[in-house]
């Protein structure tokens, strides 16, 4: 077998990396350039996607080369960057001038539990850009420049902000302990707008938008080729199921537009809650539709600037007036949901062409989501449960022990806590919880969402998720827990690597897949296979012997 | 050694009082000047601090949620961590300016043979509550220097925070409190790796400014015995604006007005301002009611997007050919030219 590079998980050993050390190094902060080691960092952004978006300085470069290729006037590009964000954003000004350095969000960071690099800390990840605002934007900074915590804006700054902004996954968790609030990942996005400005961009985040502006969806998957994934999977839910489920694409007058994020198109597990979905629907008999056009719930324009959020946040509204929907309903994922709750009415509101949320099936009307008309699949599905619209056999899951992840941006920017427990439950027999620090509002990150979910940050990925791995390995060892449910896209691509690598044996699934596999259907088979067509009795017996 | 020039500074400023008014004579200047000076700076400061920060707006809204969220009629929505109203936002801030919610969430990382726990530590919220409820006290005390007659509220705190009655004059928890919560904001910087690392010359000197206010304070009330009868008629004479300068003060008085004009100085431009920050925390100060009631942004602009017709454009042909729906037909001359 060939030996494993930096870029796989089987290079990295668990007991090495939860040997991890917290004691900070002797030298200062400030005087501790960043060190580019290979598994803990992405690659830039190309040359022709910047391009094809417009963004700043297009080039082809490497984050090892001593020359990033920045424009002559880069210094001045980021004060003046600076100083713009600090007039439009309140947040940005005061996250700035309030943090007393307490320490309290230390080890709250996945980042730096796993890693404890102290820059991990986001106190310190934030003084990074504090410094140099105090250096250059407040009274005492400028007379007493490093006696009052100022720092000069270099290279070397910007090489390291390049480094530690893009080991944040803007998770929230530190802003729930901070005494001010102080939200790490508004910092972050600050930062990363700037170096954007330089054209400085990772090839993770910046693909996916450009894909996205163009073919509707990160994965740059074309109209014919989305119709081809679903009737795919339409084949896997008939040879399952026994169902023959029909797919609606882009078809004007449904009352419904369908938007999920693309990873659940491509990648297993995300691929079996697409199909939960398409089940769903079809049982209920609902009228609705998926878009080619608006093929991507997902958003990592999130990641790149609040421009990039609009612009690509854009088609959703403007795909649901063409084809005359009533309301937007959204599917399994976490970011998605921040920028759906939290930005998207602000960028492309109001849709007054839109109709308040009703539930064709049960009537309820969802009044949370009145002026946005989106509505979280969860709220949609545990009101379809509670109202007892659905035929639910949850011994079709008795093989399964799992626990739910609260994905980031569900639990810290919406509070969507019980609709999904509330279905799981109702799915499934066996449902363990985490230990109480580890969930809800307090959940701990996959180490991979905001961009950095990519191979080549690998180390990375394996120490940010290991608060996560070992509360999974907690309930692995005590309840006997064999799989993992999250509702997010990001979560289910690369929680399936933390979990091999901190808890091997637990799976993971998505809310909808085990909706659709405990769900009795009209006209179906034995169902002797799940949504995975894996024949249920040989699980149960594995199960059973466990 | 940020700690130690800090600390130098501190007892620079008491030694700079010692001289001017134990050896010197100027009274005029520490006990009149700097005062007026510090108020001014203090308030010009502070109001144009906290208008700098509200010139700039609140482009989205961007809560923290703490609690389940207000969406089913049946789920138990959490109106205090995930306010949805204005109320409950009031509610929510009370909570985190009275009691410091936020720190009381605080837990401790720990590693044991190789399992995480991440338990309850309360020992940060503790110290900042005794410390900054002591200093209201300690502050509400000193109306008695600055009011004539002495509103009646102040007698009552004063009974109630000298309640052991410990000494003559009787001894106040709070001053013990003030200077216990300060100890140990103090000792867990300088003892705790990682806090020290991340600490500035900027966290360690408010720490011993305010340190040493406290006990020239303490050193005033129980072992100097200064004469307060002077002392109130030079308080009395700064706020009425007609200032007259008593004979007889200590000048570890002198000493302690020098630290508290030097707090009130420095407030604006330091850290201290999260006392005014705090109110203004987008993640804290807004509903969780997005989805409900649209947020705008002041300075939105329209933004270059890929239309509809742009992408039909695109891939019309391949739609066509995969038999969805399209708006506009493929050219009938341009598939002709194909042929």
């Amino acid at each position: 077998m060939a030996k494993a590079t930096f870029d796989q998980m089987e290079y990295y050993d668990p007991q090495q990396i939860a040997a991890v050390s917290h004691r900070p190094p002797a030298g200062g902060w400030m005087d501790t350039p960043v060190e580019f080691r290979p598994g803990t960092w992405i690659y830039p952004g190309k040359a022709k996607h910047l391009e094809y978006l417009g963004l700043p300085n297009p080039r082809d470069w490497a984050v090892t080369d001593e020359d990033w290729k920045l424009p002559d006037n880069w210094k001045e590009i980021v004060l003046k960057g600076i100083r713009e964000r600090l007039d439009k954003y309140r947040s940005f000004k005061v996250f700035m001038d309030v943090c007393v350095r307490c320490g309290a969000c230390a080890d709250k960071c996945h980042f730096f539990i796993g890693g404890g690099d102290p820059k991990n800390m986001p106190v310190l990840r934030a003084e990074l850009l504090r410094s140099v605002y105090r250096n250059d934007f407040t009274t005492a900074g400028k007379i007493l420049g490093r006696l009052a915590g100022g720092r000069k804006l270099t290279i070397d700054v910007i090489k390291e902000w390049f480094y530690y902004f893009f080991q944040c996954t803007e998770c929230r968790r530190c802003s729930v302990f901070c005494p001010y609030g102080i939200d790490t990942a508004e910092i972050t996005m600050m930062a990363r707008e700037l170096l954007g400005l330089l054209g400085i961009y990772v090839n993770w985040v910046i693909e996916p938008v450009a894909n996205c502006f163009r073919t509707g969806n990160h994965l740059g998957i074309q109209p014919h080729g989305l119709k081809d994934t679903l009737e795919f999977f339409a084949e896997d839910i008939e040879e399952a199921t026994g169902v023959k489920v029909d797919i609606p694409l882009n078809k004007k007058g449904a009352d419904i537009l369908f938007v999920t994020p693309s990873g659940d198109f491509l990648a297993d597990p995300g691929t079996f809650t697409c199909m939960g979905y398409m089940l769903l629907f079809h049982e209920l008999g609902l009228n609705y539709t998926w878009s080619t056009y608006a093929s991507e719930g997902g958003n990592f324009g999130l990641f790149t600037s609040a421009e990039t959020i609009k612009r690509l946040n854009a088609k959703l509204y403007a795909e649901a007036k063409r084809l005359g929907v009533k309301w937007i309903l959204g599917g399994e994922c976490g970011h998605m949901w921040r920028v759906v709750h939290q930005y998207m009415d602000t960028v492309n509101g109001p849709a007054d062409f839109l109709e308040v949320p009703r539930s064709p099936i049960t009537g309820t009307v969802f009044e949370n989501a009145r002026s946005t008309k989106v509505v979280h699949i969860a709220e949609f599905t545990a009101d379809l449960i509670k109202h007892g619209k659905l035929k639910l056999d949850p011994s079709r899951n008795d093989h399964i022990r799992v626990t739910f992840h609260d994905s980031c941006n569900p639990a810290r920017a919406m509070g969507l806590f019980e609709e999904p427990r509330y279905i799981l439950r109702h799915v499934c027999n066996n449902f363990y919880e985490m230990p109480e620090n580890t969930i809800r509002e307090q959940t701990f990150c996959c180490g991979g969402g905001a961009g950095l979910g990519t191979d080549e940050n690998m180390e990375m990925r394996l120490r940010g998720g290991m608060p996560r791995g070992m509360a999974v390995r907690h309930v692995q060892e005590k309840y006997d827990v064999n799989q993992l449910c999250a509702i997010c896209a990001i979560d289910r691509a690369t929680l399936v690597t933390v979990c091999d690598f901190w808890a091997p044996g637990v799976k993971v699934t998505g809310l909808h897949e085990l909706v659709a596999n405990a769900m009795v259907f009209e006209g179906e088979n034995e169902r002797k296979l799940n949504l995975r067509l894996e024949p249920v009795d040989e699980l149960r017996e594995e199960a059973g012997n466990a | 050694m940020k700690a130690a020039v800090s600390l130098i500074v501190v007892l620079a400023l008491v030694v700079l009082a010692y001289l001017g008014t134990g050896l010197g004579q100027a009274g005029f200047i520490f006990g009149i000047v700097l005062p007026y000076l510090a108020l001014a700076v203090f308030l010009v400061g502070f109001v144009s601090r906290v208008l700098g920060w509200a010139r700039s707006p609140v482009p989205f809204r961007i809560p923290t949620t703490c609690g389940q969220q207000k969406s089913l009629r049946w789920i138990k929505h959490d109106r205090l961590e995930n306010p949805f109203t204005a109320w409950q936002v009031i509610g929510r801030m009370l909570l985190e300016v009275l009691f410091f919610r936020s720190l009381f969430r605080n837990t401790r990382m720990e590693m044991h043979q190789g399992k995480m726990t991440h338990g309850p530590s309360k020992w940060l919220w503790l110290g900042a509550i005794v410390f900054h409820y002591s200093m209201l006290v300690v502050l509400l005390r000193h109306l008695r220097l600055f009011t004539e007659p002495v509103p009646f509220f102040v007698g009552w705190i004063e009974a109630a925070d000298g309640f052991l009655q410990i000494g003559v004059p009787v001894l106040y928890l709070t001053s013990l409190g003030l200077l216990a919560g300060l100890g140990y904001l103090l000792l867990r910087r300088l003892f705790i790796a990682q806090v020290r690392y991340i600490s500035l010359l900027n966290d360690y000197f408010p720490l011993w400014l305010l340190l040493g206010i406290g006990s020239t304070g303490f050193l005033l009330r129980h072992f100097v015995k200064t004469d307060l009868v002077s002392i109130k008629s030079l308080t009395l004479g700064l706020i009425s604006f007609s200032p007259q300068l008593p004979e007889g003060v200590h000048w570890l008085f002198y000493a302690h007005l020098l630290l508290v004009c030097t707090l009130f100085a420095y407030f604006p431009f330091s850290k201290l301002m999260h006392l005014g920050g705090v109110f203004l925390s987008p993640t804290r100060n807004l509903a969780s009611n997005n989805r409900a009631v649209r947020h705008v942004n002041p300075w939105d602009y329209p933004v270059k997007v890929h239309t509809y017709e742009e992408y039909e454009d695109d891939f019309r042909d391949k739609m066509v050919a995969a038999g969805i729906p399209v708006e506009k037909q493929p050219q009938p001359a341009a598939a002709a030219e194909k042929e």
